[in-house]
């Protein structure tokens, strides 16, 4: 007979995000409900500020993916008051985005992830020599001696006899869904300590142009961090030596730990192949070696793909389209004036909390009715999935060089199809070549940098339209990032120098969206369908493929402005 | 019960020498404003005590002050969450899920009565019954509330969990109100900022686990020692605002010589915290070091105190109280005030040439 289960909270993402399930009587997922349980209100506060602002008010959307919603804002603004910024800016937004996916995409791995791939307990049967004799096999990594892995697992033992797990209390260790020999186990967790201590070494290039991390700081019109090798208070030799040596150690990490361990985890799991999920995936692309505007010259392409064909990439995705891009609410917790039944492009949007859950604390969500705080956007009436697969998936099919090099790299070490691309697994590899692939344009920015500045090129900002008072009275613009989890995008009107609306979708928005109009599910729920649990009361299963997409429920729950107010200005790129 | 590891027992097995573990001690004293005489009892309190048990909840926030709790450089994360406290329960981080999560959450409220901290990340919507934050099928201020009742003392987190931070600014949609403001029978430490600096984070859960108590705090409930002077007081561009030499726009030749940011809209002058002192991920640089004015990102309400790049004498420039109704907040006022009047101070006597140090700026709160 048919059962629920509950997964709330759901641990090791950013924000608040419920999953109920249905299960048949072989313990399989026969249909998933994904519901945002958080919503603070932020477009509504950021009406009537000054645009100049916004970046700030947004990028508290999000710490974990910190400059993401903050890059979106400065070019969402940019876009609407026509400020082009300098090469300069460019570059070091671009080297900023890059350390942030580069970041993100390795704690997410160990920190976020690996718990529901390794056995942390099972590592204490390791044969320390055995791990030696497997690390060195996959990577040359210095740390990998007998003696290393003899100590880590002494220490290990210790801590769980003191009784205290701490964050791995209860955890589902020794459950048959953990596959991997107690060796690598060990393995894994020596790199989880690893990465930890590792991970706060990346961000330091924020800290460098921005000031500090989380948040660092971004300026509309350029970049607030002047370059003046002549001067110890500016970026000058000894901040680029600091990023240089920043950038090699980071794709050191990447390419002797990250990477092998990916290889080498995915090699015990190529059989479980779930989770693949709806098929269609969009990537807005970024990275651009011009401006914004101009994304034929983006590193990671914009496009779509539909229903899993890599032989057509459709490159006509346009977020100011009207006719592309619109969010319905036929199962969130909101009211649309004129008709909840309807789709709104998100310069027309609006939204108004409209609570018609469980008042709390209740046991089960109506998820016949509204069930989340998160909207439910389309691309042209698709539902699509967003993140690492989508850009790898659109760039493979795009035959980028360098991707389709890494993808192939790591399917032939798995001695697996590219069909096993469209799986949970999938997903987490392609965060994997993506991480890799991304650590190399730090490199590229750093050397374009350091090239324009050896050309006595020092420009950061553009302050032609600093002055409000030289802003036009009524626009609109549109931003967007391509953000460690998916396609981000903002879309600004300001009036009489005063942000009038702010829409933003996210892509937790696209991945974690309940179902809309049609009873069509988003990219979650359509993954865990058909997944098979070994035991419900231990959702494992549940939490792989829901963190494969690497959940931001505070970016994902969001809302707009109640008014909707005709355009003067729409820009069709 | 199950046994009970000490700290210095914990980093011995772990392999850390004796002689590092002294010099952790050493470390963190100096970094807590103590006498040399009181190292031996920060070394007796870590050898003697058993991990504290936290659980550490989120409510309406953004995980910026998790990340920048992971970003510590002493001690580093792993220290802590392994060896220093034992972190329960934490949305972060923990490997349970669902029931199995809040079922050692209870456990651990129950087997530690009264001995567990409860550190809090982000606010509580207290509208409409709290639904804008839902934590296992419950409102986020019940399932506070349940886990305050028991605690030891309470960290309140970020600007989120100490004053209000982004979703409590106005027009507040959901009611998103601060720890102190909810919870009022326990201690609680407010480690404000967006996010708080690493070493301050770990700096206050420190400080808890070597002397047994919080640390003594201002009127706002934070920390002295981290949040005891203004940013401006130690900043490395103090000396262009006593020379009375700004930045005027971005990237000029001001900002390329790096000079004070006052006119950008700095809110160093009226922000109380350790960012222009300990600085930021292993003292690389701080927002004011790197061209950015200060968005006073530790202060009550500062959201609603912008615009950010408008310069403090703004919020009331004659000297009058005139506009304080507008700030809401007479102190604050009170302080631009006289930093207005400070900074022209500073250029008049530019201007005739006179190399003498201006008088101190403004009142403290």
């Amino acid at each position: 007979m048919a059962r629920r289960i509950v997964v709330d909270p759901i641990p090791r993402i950013e924000g608040h995000l419920r999953i109920e399930a249905k299960l048949n009587d072989q313990n399989v997922i026969s249909d998933a409900y994904s519901s945002g349980t958080m919503w603070r209100g932020l477009e509504i506060i950021l009406k009537g500020r000054d645009p100049r602002d916004a970046w700030a008010f947004t990028q508290r959307i999000c710490g974990v993916c910190t400059t993401v919603h903050a890059l979106a804002s400065v070019r969402c603004v940019e876009d609407a008051l026509g400020i082009p910024v300098p090469e300069n800016a460019r570059i070091i937004r671009n080297l900023m985005n890059a350390t942030q996916q580069t970041q993100d995409h390795l704690v997410h791995f160990y920190h976020l992830h690996a718990l529901d791939w390794v056995d942390v307990v099972s590592a204490l049967s390791a044969d320390p020599n055995e791990a030696s004799r497997i690390a060195q096999s996959i990577s040359p990594w210095p740390k990998s001696s007998p003696g290393y892995f003899k100590e880590l697992k002494g220490r290990l033992q210790k801590f769980v006899e003191s009784g205290q797990l701490g964050i791995f209390s209860n955890g589902y260790w020794g459950h048959s869904g953990y596959l991997l020999p107690p060796e690598v186990n060990l393995i894994a967790v020596a790199h989880y300590l690893e990465a930890l201590e590792f991970q706060k070494e990346i961000v330091k290039i924020h800290t460098v142009f921005g000031g500090k991390n989380p948040h660092p700081n971004y300026v509309v019109g350029g970049m607030a961090s002047a370059i003046n090798p002549e001067s110890d208070r500016a970026i000058n030799i000894e901040k680029l030596n600091l990023i240089k040596d920043i950038i090699d150690q980071t794709n050191t990490f990447i390419d002797q730990v990250y990477i092998p361990d990916l290889i080498a985890i995915a090699g015990y799991y190529k059989g479980w192949l779930h989770g693949g999920g709806l098929g269609n995936y969009l990537s807005y692309g970024d990275f651009p070696e011009t401006n914004v505007n101009d994304p034929a010259s983006f590193l990671w392409p914009r496009g779509a793909i539909l229903n899993k064909d890599l032989s057509t990439v459709y490159d006509d995705v346009n977020p100011r389209d009207p006719n592309q891009i619109k969010e319905e609410i036929a199962h969130s917790w909101y009211t649309y004036e004129g008709g909840d039944d309807k789709a709104l492009h998100p310069w027309e949007g609006q939204t108004t909390p409209k609570y018609t859950g469980p008042q709390p604390p209740f046991e089960n969500l109506d998820t016949d009715k509204q069930y989340s705080w998160l909207k439910t956007p389309r691309w042209k009436d698709n539902p699509m999935e967003v993140g690492p697969l989508a850009r790898v998936l659109v760039a493979y099919a795009k035959g980028v060089p360098e991707i389709k090099g890494l993808v192939d790299y790591v399917l032939g070490h798995l001695n697996a199809p590219a069909a096993a691309l469209f799986s949970t697994l999938g997903r987490t590899a392609a965060r994997g070549v993506e991480c890799k692939q991304t650590a190399g344009f730090m490199r590229h920015y750093y050397d374009q940098l350091v090239a324009n500045i050896k050309a006595g090129k020092y420009d950061t900002f553009n302050a032609d339209m600093w002055n409000p008072d030289r802003w036009p009275n009524d626009v609109k613009g549109f931003g967007f990032t391509e953000a460690p989890r998916g396609a981000l995008g903002h879309w600004i009107h300001i009036k009489n120098k005063k942000i009038e609306d702010y829409q933003i979708v996210v892509p937790s928005t696209w991945n974690a969206s309940p179902r809309d109009g049609q009873g069509r599910s988003g990219a979650y729920e359509s993954a865990l369908k058909g997944t098979p649990m070994v035991n419900p009361e231990q959702p494992l299963e549940v939490l792989r493929t829901v963190h494969s997409f690497d959940p931001c429920l505070a970016c994902a729950s969001h809302i707009t402005d109640m008014n909707g107010d005709e355009i003067t200005t729409v820009k069709i790129v | 019960m199950k046994k009970e590891a000490s700290f210095a027992e914990i980093l011995e097995a772990r392999g850390v020498e004796r002689r590092e573990f002294l010099k952790f001690c050493s470390l963190m004293s100096v970094y807590l404003g103590l006498s040399p005489m009181l190292v031996p009892k920060v070394v007796h309190a870590m050898e003697s005590k058993p991990r504290i048990p936290v659980i550490w909840l989120h409510g309406l926030e953004c995980t910026c002050c998790s990340e920048s709790f992971i970003r510590s450089s002493h001690p580093i994360v792993a220290d802590i969450v392994l060896n220093m406290i034992s972190l329960d329960y934490d949305d972060t981080l923990s490997a349970a899920a669902g029931h199995q999560l809040e079922a050692v959450r209870k456990q651990i409220m129950q087997d530690y009565k009264g001995k567990y901290i409860l550190a809090v990340e982000g606010n509580v919507p207290t509208k409409d019954n709290g639904v804008y934050c839902m934590v296992g099928g419950d409102s986020f201020e019940n399932v506070l509330k349940e886990t305050a009742k028991d605690a030891l003392a309470i960290i309140s987190w970020g600007s989120c969990a100490s004053f209000g931070c982004v979703q409590n600014a106005k027009p507040n949609p959901t009611g998103a109100t601060p720890i102190h403001k909810i919870i009022k029978d326990k201690p609680i430490v407010n480690v404000p900022g967006c996010p708080p600096i690493a070493e301050v984070m770990t700096g206050v859960i420190t400080h808890l686990l070597t002397f047994g108590k919080l640390p003594e705090l201002d009127r706002l409930g934070r920390p002295k020692a981290f949040y005891g002077t203004r940013i401006h007081d130690k900043c490395e561009r103090r000396s262009y605002f006593d020379a009375g030499m700004f930045v005027e726009t971005f990237d000029d030749d001001g900002a390329r010589q790096g000079w004070c940011l006052y006119k950008m809209g700095c809110k160093g002058p009226t922000t109380y915290n350790s960012c222009s002192s300990i600085k930021w991920n292993e003292g690389i640089s701080f927002p004011i070091g790197s061209g950015h004015p200060c968005i006073g990102c530790s202060e009550p309400n500062f959201w609603d105190n912008g615009p950010f790049y408008s310069r403090l004498a703004n919020i009331g420039f004659t000297g009058s109280d005139s506009n304080a109704d507008k700030i809401g907040q007479i102190a604050v006022g009170a302080a631009a005030v006289s930093m207005a009047a400070h900074a022209i101070g500073s250029a008049v006597k530019k201007s005739r040439e006179n190399k003498s140090t201006p008088a101190p700026a403004g009142k403290e709160e």
